[in-house]
This record gives C-alpha cells, structure tokens and sequence, in this order.
C-alpha cells in the first residue's frame, strides 16, 4: 500500500509519497516549478490504472491551465487549445483555477472546475477539456459577487455522491449554491450563515464561505468554515446552524470531514480576520466527533514555539487509510501529517513554499 | 514573412524553436492568430481566450513595446521582428 500525497504550493506541485504506512515520507521535486498550484485532485474512479493526478496550474505570465498525469507525475498532458476557457463574448477570461473535483460514481469521466472570476465549468472526458457551466454564468446574482482579498472564485464544489443531478458548490464572495437540476437551475443556500461585513447580516446571498465539507458517511450532512463562523447543515446544504461554540475562534479557512465516519471532522481555527495566525500562536488542529457539538484540540508532535503561519482553505485533507491519516500544510512551507486520526502529528516536508493545496490517497 | 522570437521558458510551446517564421503581416494580432493556428500552445500563453494581450507578456515589433504603440493593432510590415517576452514580474 503506497499513499501519494499532493501538495500544491505557490511554487510549484510536490508529490510526497510514503510506502510504510505514512510513518516516512519521499518528498519529489517541484512539478511545474514556479507556477502555482491552488488546486489539486485525485480521480480513482478508472479501474486498472493508478489515480489521475489533475492539477490546476497557474503560471503568473503565461495564464492558468490543468493539466493531467496518469502515470503518478511520471509525464503530464494538457490539450493544445485552453482546457477551460469562457466563450467569445462572455467578457471574461479564466484568471486562476481554485478547484477540481472529481463527480460521483455515476458519471466516471465527469470533473468539475471552479475559477477566478466565479464560475464553474464542467468535463466529461476525464477532466482534459472543460466548457462553462453557462446556467450558473447567467445567474441574476452575478453581478453582486464581490472578490475578497484572495479573488472572486468558485473555490468549492461538492457533487453529491448518490445524485447526479445535485451539486452545491461556494464562492468567496457570495456564499453557497445549490442545483438539484443536473445544473439547469441554481439557488443560493445560505440560510443561517452570517454576512457581519454587510448592512444586512443575514443576506439571501454574499457571504464570504471560506470552504464547505461533506460528511463522508452521511452525505446530507455538510460542514461550512465561513469568514468568521462554522456551521453544519442537516439538509445537505439547504439550512445552516453554529458549531462553533467550543471553538477557540470561529475563524479560519479550512474544515474537512473524516473518510468514513458520520460526524468526524476537522479544522484550524484562527484567531480572527485581523489576526490571522493559530489562535494563542499554537500550532494545533481541531477534531469533533460529534459532528461539531464539541471540539478538541490535537497538537502532540506538532510545533510548540509560537506558530504564525495559517493554514489556507485546501490546505487540509483526509486520505482514505483505516485509520485515517489527516495532512495540512501551512503559507510557510510547512506540512504536516497523522496516521492516528490526530492523536499524533509528524512532519511530511519542511521550507516548501506557501502551501496551497493537499490531497492525499492510497493506492 | 515576420520572425517572431520566442523566450526560451516558451519554447517548448513552439516545438523547440527559438524562431518562427509566421505567414502573415499587417498587424500584430495577424501575426498573433496565425500562431493560434500553427502553434495553439503558444499562442494561449500569449494572449487569453478573449484575445487580450496577457499583462506579464510583453511583445515588441522592430524593438517598440506595442504596449506604447497601438496594442494589437501594431502594424506589422513583412519584414518585422516581433519580440515576446516575459516581464519583470513576480515573488
């Protein structure tokens, strides 16, 4: 059993690789050195073969693109014409590719994509050639999206495991949507998630969703990290109601949910928006096991010195061992790793550039 | 016939030649959909897919930054040397 963990830096894509059940680990050298890479993907879903790595690469002077491996990094390959590209005359290009998601079982060469400015585009060869999900390009909303600090972008998308036709995903600004139309139509999903930056805090729209993760094993329950305040939903997206009240902060970027067990999740609280470091300059994470009612901090093995570095929004993952080994990597090049769920933390690599992105599975 | 000069990070885009030959003059965007056609790759690196002149890419014909001429309206005679380079840009 090996397990491949991505890491998506600001400077390129590492592939760490660990052939001992994640107790070591093999760093590689950077993947397209000097570009970012804000969004990594694994698609297991073609038999026979080992994952395809599809990695959204943005060169700072030459525009961004995907690009994919299907012999672990061995060779890459992206088409001669721009894998995702807004139409003539949709008065926009493709600035930076924020995410790619593999859809369910059911659809096995669809992928999603998300970008800079907001907008979501879809394949069905495998994630090579992308075309614009017009639907949600033309919703009457649009023009209300507003950009944060780090852009305006699809940074999140959820495809329900079992529905097809159901996809949720979010942006920053402008929060949570929802088809349950195989993307005919999209509604904005927002119920209960605060907007404290906007006269009106209790918006329909424009809330600044930092991330949102499905539980593995009960794929209508979600959990929302938003810009101040972490929620959970019930009705797969539709209604949304604080976790945050045995946090030490409801601030941070990212939130994921365990593998396989109903109501496991994890985050990285940060102190608040204008102090965006550990809170207590503690490098630890948190885990809930009862779906976000209460939380514990992990930080054997961690860092003890005071800690700055955030942890960006998909900058944390799952893989899918037994138990499950949980990554995150942080802006100063951090990464660090669990084979034990949490209990214990060690070092993956050290002094990489800004992480990005991770995502980890075993093959 | 244009020559254009490919920096060398964009080579391999051009199947290794640090000189192209393009057929086609009159403006720098003619020049510029010709080698959309012949060499794709490149020619997204170049400009985005609505056409715009990415902002870290430079290009010069006869040594003048089109930048302070007339964009992609440039002309270009058949003689011209087209110049891209990548800016000073970057952290």
């Amino acid at each position: 059993m090996t397990t491949l963990l991505a890491i998506g830096t600001q400077k390129g894509l590492f592939l760490a690789t660990s052939d001992d059940d994640r107790r070591t680990w093999q760093v590689s050298s950077a993947h397209f050195a000097g570009t970012s890479v804000y969004a990594v993907a694994f698609d297991t879903r073609r038999p026979g073969g080992p994952p395809r790595i599809l990695a959204g690469v943005d060169n700072s002077h030459f525009g961004p693109s995907v690009a994919i491996s299907d012999d672990l990094g061995g060779s890459w390959q992206e088409p001669d014409t721009a894998p995702l590209a807004f139409p003539a005359g949709a008065g926009a290009a493709v600035e930076r590719v924020w995410q790619i998601a593999p859809a369910g079982p059911a659809e096995p060469d669809v992928v999603y994509a998300g970008t800079q400015p907001s907008a979501l585009f879809r394949s069905t060869d495998g994630g090579r050639t992308y075309a614009l999900v017009q639907s949600l390009w033309d919703h009457p909303h649009r023009p209300q999206w507003e950009g944060g600090y780090g852009g305006q972008a699809i940074h999140t998308i959820l495809p329900h495991p079992d529905d097809p036709q159901r996809v949720l995903v979010a942006m920053s600004t402008g929060g949570v949507y929802r088809t349950s139309d195989g993307g005919a139509s999209w509604s904005p999903s927002n119920t209960g998630v605060k907007a404290y930056f906007l006269p009106d805090p209790w918006p329909e729209f424009g809330q600044c969703v930092h991330k949102v993760a499905r539980d593995q094993a009960d794929p209508e329950r979600c959990y929302l990290q938003n810009h101040h305040g972490v929620y959970r939903s019930g009705d797969g997206g539709g209604t949304w109601e604080s976790i945050a009240a045995t946090l030490p902060s409801d601030f941070g970027f990212a939130i994921v949910s365990h593998p396989r067990r109903p109501g496991v999740l994890w985050s990285f609280p940060l102190t608040a928006d204008s102090e965006r470091h550990p809170v207590d300059l503690r490098c630890r994470v948190f885990r809930s096991t009862d779906a976000g009612e209460t939380w514990q901090p992990q930080e054997k093995g961690l860092p003890t010195d005071p800690y700055y570095p955030v942890v960006l929004r998909d900058a944390m993952t799952t893989d899918d061992g037994e138990p499950a080994g949980v990554y995150f990597g942080t802006r100063s090049g951090d990464v660090f790793a669990t084979r034990d769920e949490g209990e214990t933390w060690s070092a993956v690599a050290a002094h990489l550039p800004d992480v990005l992105c991770v995502r980890a599975v075993q093959s | 016939m244009p020559v254009v000069l490919v920096p060398g990070v964009l080579r391999a885009e051009a199947g290794g030649e640090s000189r192209l030959r393009v057929d086609a003059d009159g403006s720098l965007a003619a020049v510029l959909d010709e080698i959309g056609r012949r060499w794709p790759r490149l020619e997204r690196r170049i400009r985005d897919e609505q056409g715009v002149l990415r902002r870290y890419v430079n290009v010069y014909v006869d040594g003048e930054d089109c930048r302070r001429s007339a964009g992609l309206d440039t002309p270009v005679p058949p003689t011209a040397e087209i110049q891209v380079l990548p800016s000073v840009a970057g952290g």
